[in-house]
Order: C-alpha cells, then sequence, then structure tokens
C-alpha cells in the first residue's frame, strides 16, 4: 500500500522579515496508514512549520508532498481548503473551538464546509457519534467556557474526525493540559489509532511521544532521527499509576 | 456551505453581540425612518396640490393680465387689468380646439339676504363657467347667455354663502342685494372646497360678467380668461394660438398678458414642495449613509475581533467566498433589518404628524421598497470591504493570531 504522507527535499523559507529564515531544510518522509508519528525537536527546530506544510495549511517553499497519492505542493488557495476539509484533520494546542457556541456545533462545523452536501439530521447524528467516540457525548450543548482542558481538547479531537480524514495532525494537542488530562487525550489517540486512523503529532515531552508508535526528531530544520518506540506507554496502565500515585499522595497526606 | 447554513451563522454571530447589533442598525432605521417620513409628507403635500389643481377643471388654459417676459412678473398676475371682452371675443372666434370661454371679472363685495350680510368675492363669469371648471349646480340652474346679454340681475351662489345667509331655507329664487342692487339667485354650487392657495372657492357669488362690469364694479377691463380646450392633445396648440391672436390683437406693443396652462400651474405649485421633498429626503439620505459607514466600522471591528474564528473556519475547510459571504450576509440582515425597523417607524412618524400636524401625508408603496432595497444595498456595500478582508486572511496568521 502507498504511503498516506510522502515528502521529497521540502524547504520552507520564510522571507517575510528583514533575513530569510530557512525553517525546514531538506526533510524526506513517508508515513504509512495506520502509523501514530510523534514529531519532537528543541523550541523553534521547525515542527510547526513542518505541521503546517503537512496539514497543506502552507505551501513548502521547495520540495514535493504527495497526500494519499495528490501532488498538493502546487494547489491553490480553494483545493487545499477542500484537502483540508476531506482528507485532515487537525487538533491544535490552543483547542481553537468556537466560543459561544455548543460542542455539538463545533464538532459540526467541518461538514458544513464539505463539498459532500448532508441534511442537517445526517450532520448532527455523525457529530453526536464522534462526540460519543472521545466520550462527551453528554455534554454536545455545553459552550467551551463550561468545559475542562482535555474537554475542549476532546471535542476538538471529535471536530477533526467528523469528515472521518485519513490523517490527523495535532501540533502540541497536551502543551496546555496537566499529565493526567495529556494522558487521556493520547488514550483518545490510541483509541482511534487502533481503529485505524493515521496520526501526527508535535510535542516536546518525551513521556507523551512514548504513547506513540514512531518518534521523529527534528533540529534546525533538519531530521536527525527516525525511531520506533520500543517501550510504548498504554494509557489506561499510565492512567492506573497515576490514580494509584495520587492515592499514595492522599494517604501520606493523611497520614501526617 | 449551504446558502441556509451561511444565514444561520451570521444570525447567530449578531445575536452574540445582540446591544451591539441593535446600536449598528439604529444608524440605518434613523435614515430610513427620516428617509420614509419625509418623503410620505412630500408626497402628501404634492398629492394634495394635484388634487388642487385637479379641482380647476379639465384641459383649462388662464389668461391672466400682466407679462412674464424677461422682466419678471410685472405688476402680477390680474393685477393690472388689460384683457378686454374683445380680447376674450377674439379668442373664441379665432381658435379652433375650444369648449368654453370665461371671462373673468373678480371682486369683492359686502352682500345681504335675510337680514343678514356677508363680505365674499363677487366674480363675473360666463354660463360656460361650472362646465370649464367641472363645477356641479347642486341645486338650481346657471344663468344663461341671455342672461349675459341682457346684462340680468341674476346669480349663483357658492356653497359658504348658501351656508351663511340661508341656513333655513332654499336659496334658490330668493334675492341676494350686492351693493344694495338686488339679484336673483338661480343656482347653488356644489361645495369644491380650498384651492391652491387655501382660499374656500365655495366662499363665492357668480354673476354674468356683464352685469358685473356695469352695474357693480363698473370696469371696463376684465382680470383674466378662462379657457378650456378640447383634450389635453390640443392644449399646447390652443395655448400658442390663444398667445398668437392676443399678440396680433396688440400690434407689436409689449406683451401684457401671461398664458397658462394647468400643468403648468401645478407645476408652479409643486415645484417649491417638490424641492422640500428633494432637500429634505437628501438629507435623510445622509443620515443613511452614515449609517452605512456605521456598519463598516462595526464589521471591522467585528473582523478583528473574530480573526481567529475566521482562522479556524479556513483551517477546516472554508473557502475565502464561504467567509465572504458570512461577513456580507451579516451586514446584509443588519441592515436590511434596520430598513425594516427604520420602514415602520417612519410610517408611524408620519401618521403621528399627519395627525398632530393635520398635514397630508402618503406612505407609497415605491418609497418602502426603494428604502428597503437601498438599505440591504447599504450593507452590502459597505460589508464588502470587511468581508472581503476577512476572506484574504491567511488561515495561519489568523490562527496565530492574539
Ligand atoms: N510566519 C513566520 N515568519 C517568519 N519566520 C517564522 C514564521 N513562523 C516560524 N518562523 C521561524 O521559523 C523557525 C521555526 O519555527 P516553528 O516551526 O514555529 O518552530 P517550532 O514549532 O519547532 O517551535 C523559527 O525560527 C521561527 O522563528
Ligand atoms: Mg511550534
Amino acid at each position: 500500500m502507498p504511503p498516506v504522507v510522502k515528502i521529497e527535499e521540502i524547504h520552507k523559507i520564510y522571507d517575510s522579515g528583514e533575513i530569510p529564515v530557512h525553517a525546514v531544510r531538506g526533510v524526506t518522509l513517508e508515513i504509512q496508514r495506520g502509523d501514530f508519528v510523534a514529531l519532537m525537536g528543541a523550541s523553534g527546530s521547525g515542527k510547526s512549520t513542518l505541521m503546517n506544510l503537512l496539514g497543506c495549511l502552507d505551501r513548502p517553499t521547495r520540495g514535493r508532498y504527495l497526500l494519499d497519492g495528490i501532488d498538493v505542493s502546487q494547489l491553490d488557495r480553494n483545493a487545499l481548503a477542500d484537502i483540508r476539509n476531506q482528507k485532515l484533520g487537525f487538533v491544535f494546542q490552543g483547542f481553537n473551538l468556537l466560543a459561544r457556541t455548543t460542542a455539538l456545533e463545533n464538532v459540526e462545523l467541518p461538514m458544513l464546509y464539505g463539498a459532500r452536501k448532508f441534511t442537517t439530521k445526517q450532520i448532527r447524528e455523525r457529530a453526536m457519534h464522534c462526540l460519543d467516540i472521545v466520550g462527551l457525548s453528554q455534554r454536545f450543548d455545553h459552550f467551551p467556557s463550561q468545559l475542562s482542558g482535555g474537554q475542549q481538547q476532546r471535542v476538538a479531537i471529535a471536530r477533526a474526525l467528523v469528515n472521518e480524514p485519513q490523517v490527523l495532525l495535532a501540533d502540541e494537542p497536551t502543551g496546555n493540559l496537566d499529565t493526567r488530562t495529556s494522558a487521556e487525550v493520547m488514550g483518545v489517540f490510541q483509541k482511534l489509532n487502533d481503529e485505524g486512523i493515521t496520526i501526527v503529532m508535535v510535542t516536546h515531552e518525551l513521556d507523551i511521544a512514548h504513547f506513540c508508535k514512531r518518534n521523529l526528531i527534528l533540529r534546525d530544520g533538519v531530521m536527525v532521527r527516525d525511531e520506533a518506540v520500543s517501550n510504548r506507554s498504554f494509557a489506561a496502565s499510565e492512567l492506573e499509576k497515576l490514580s494509584s500515585a495520587e492515592a499514595a499522595a492522599k494517604l501520606t497526606g493523611a497520614k501526617s | 456551505m449551504r446558502f441556509g447554513s451561511i444565514i444561520k451563522v451570521a444570525i447567530r454571530a449578531l445575536l452574540r453581540n445582540t446591544m451591539r447589533s441593535i446600536l449598528t442598525a439604529l444608524g440605518i432605521i434613523i435614515g430610513v425612518g427620516a428617509v420614509i417620513a419625509m418623503v410620505s409628507i412630500g408626497n402628501g403635500a404634492k398629492a394634495q396640490v394635484e388634487a388642487q389643481v385637479a379641482s380647476l377643471g379639465q384641459n383649462v388654459i388662464t389668461v391672466f393680465s400682466g407679462s412674464m417676459s424677461s422682466g419678471g412678473m410685472r405688476g402680477g398676475w390680474g393685477s393690472a387689468p388689460t384683457l378686454t371682452i374683445e380680447d376674450a371675443e377674439a379668442i373664441e372666434r379665432e381658435v379652433t380646439g375650444i369648449v368654453g370661454v370665461s371671462p373673468e371679472v373678480r371682486d369683492r363685495n359686502q352682500v345681504l339676504a335675510n337680514g343678514l350680510n356677508w363680505n365674499t368675492s363677487v366674480n363675473g363669469e360666463s354660463p360656460s363657467y361650472p362646465d370649464i371648471r367641472s363645477w356641479k349646480i347642486a341645486n338650481g340652474a346657471m344663468f344663461s347667455e341671455q342672461d349675459v346679454r341682457s346684462v340680468a340681475k341674476v346669480c349663483v351662489i357658492g356653497k359658504t354663502v348658501a351656508d351663511q345667509l340661508f341656513a333655513n331655507s332654499d336659496p334658490v329664487g330668493q334675492t341676494l342685494r350686492i351693493r344694495n342692487i338686488p339679484f336673483k339667485i338661480l343656482g347653488v354650487l356644489d361645495a369644491k372646497g380650498f384651492n391652491l392657495f387655501g382660499q374656500d372657492q365655495d366662499d363665492t357669488v357668480i354673476v354674468p360678467y356683464t352685469s358685473h362690469m356695469k352695474r357693480l364694479s363698473r370696469r371696463t377691463n376684465i382680470s383674466s380668461i378662462l379657457i378650456q380646450a378640447a383634450s389635453a392633445e390640443v392644449i399646447d396648440k390652443v395655448q400658442k394660438d390663444i398667445t398668437e391672436v392676443l399678440t396680433q390683437r396688440r400690434k407689436g406693443r409689449e406683451p401684457d398678458f401671461t398664458v397658462r396652462n394647468q400643468v403648468e400651474l401645478a407645476q408652479t405649485a409643486t415645484a417649491t414642495t417638490q424641492t422640500m421633498t428633494l432637500l429634505l429626503a437628501a438629507i435623510a439620505s445622509v443620515s443613511l449613509l452614515v449609517g452605512g459607514i456605521g456598519i463598516m466600522n462595526i464589521m471591522l471591528v467585528s473582523v478583528t475581533e473574530r480573526t481567529r474564528e475566521i482562522g479556524i473556519r479556513l483551517a477546516i475547510g472554508a473557502h475565502g467566498s464561504d467567509v465572504l459571504m458570512q461577513f456580507l450576509i451579516e451586514a446584509t440582515i443588519l441592515s436590511s433589518l434596520g430598513g425594516v425597523i427604520g420602514i415602520l417607524l417612519g410610517i408611524g412618524s408620519s401618521q403621528l404628524v399627519s395627525h398632530l400636524n393635520g398635514w397630508p401625508v402618503l406612505v407609497s408603496t415605491a418609497s418602502v421598497v426603494i428604502a428597503f432595497v437601498f438599505s440591504a444595498a447599504v450593507g452590502m456595500f459597505f460589508g464588502f470591504y470587511p468581508a472581503r478582508k476577512a476572506a484574504q486572511l491567511d488561515p495561519i496568521d489568523a490562527l496565530r493570531y492574539e
């Protein structure tokens, strides 16, 4: 089977400022269907730039990008928008939900912009199903301000899933979350990945990267390491460990 | 994106800032309200004037003494009578396409009857006068050509005079004394109301012009000549022929008369109201423009505030045109809703003015439709720039915007 993501010698140079910034310097990469990749690297190493390229939010300065067999490096604005809508799902560090809009309506949003036409009922059912996958179907009528960070991120994941994308892209999805909710979100990702969804995520936390199957390390815009994760963490057991640690903390707290 | 969804999104965005939306629409509300009120009042005034002009009669041409040549109005219409009976006779004889001619002599006099007296306008006219003015005799009959030839002491009276002097009896057949000369009342005219200049047309006594000139005013000149053309088509030609006949009779002397038809009179009379209406509507339109700029201002603020929202929409697959439509429709809903409220407000306030001041108002369907379309167009026009600004945002920049 051909790789779902295939980039060849891709470069990105920002020349909006006084001196051009060469943020991505010739990255070549293949990601197979069903893979679960963590992209790591120091701040400023070009992780977000590469994610924006993978997410078709930006065009490479040089190089070729084949997404699901389609060369997207030369597509125009609207064609890229359609690719983002149909083939990709995004999860951002800052959740980026529409304020004062219910969880359900947030999840429905990508379906409204799609080329495929759905009835209002179909849209509603599909969005509810995705909220169910992330375990938030009871809170469908809550506004983002009424949800915790972890819940907001799960709504964002449901939104990313609603158009059944080929690849789920997440730029530091746990960056704003504490350890427990991070593990919960990673649990959702692992569940989705088990069901066959390809996931690429950025993180700078090693223990988060260990939930993935494959780790990539970027330094100054160059891919310096690409390796499979040997001692993979699993959300269920990590959460159990966290619970017992917390219980222990409480016990010691009670004794003293 | 489907149109229905875009409208839903736009309405939701407007409801999120209800107070701001209302304040923004207020500019349009006031603008449209003012335009509707002004145009309604102006149309009412115009309709009234037109009704009064119509009450002059059908296809009526009036010859006044005095000229309105390049030197302006010399002496004023009818103020220095220079027209003669012979002029009127010459017109009747020589101009074709005429159905009636009435030489007019005007005067004010004290009239007596039943031991009561009343000051009224006493006019000398020909028997065709009621026909020319489309004025029916309610009771009795008009005097005849024979009465004119015989300088008869007969008259017909207006409704007001009849009410004042003969409150409890039928005036027809009774006697009215003008300058102590008894005139027999042959008929009473229908009520006609006020004329263009606010005068009560029913406050009048009409006698044969010969009787007026020989028995009452003792004048040799007449004030004006009323002529009725056979149809609207010939009115211009008749008017030209009259001018020609009168000019020839004056053998090269400077013209001392003015020929006006009803349409021209109407134009003169409505010119001021029309100018006023235009002026007021123009001022009101300026407030509509200001309302539009208000919408643009708020939409620009809104686009800046919602940069992140736009970024999210673009990132998940909205086309620039979807975002453009969203903001354009938001602005259009805002302005056309303001337009509807403004129209209601304008109708309400013009009715109030009509109620309080007794001014005639006329709310025309055209003005309502135009006001609505225009307010929607204002929203689209002033919403376009902010909407395009939103549509052209780069998704990454918009997402990163704080
Ligand atoms: N829009 C931009 N314009 C100019 N330079 C940029 C822009 N975005 C990122 N950069 C630069 O590119 C480099 C890589 O940035 P980024 O991809 O955001 O790194 P990371 O996400 O790994 O922290 C940095 O030096 C950053 O300053
Ligand atoms: Mg980054």
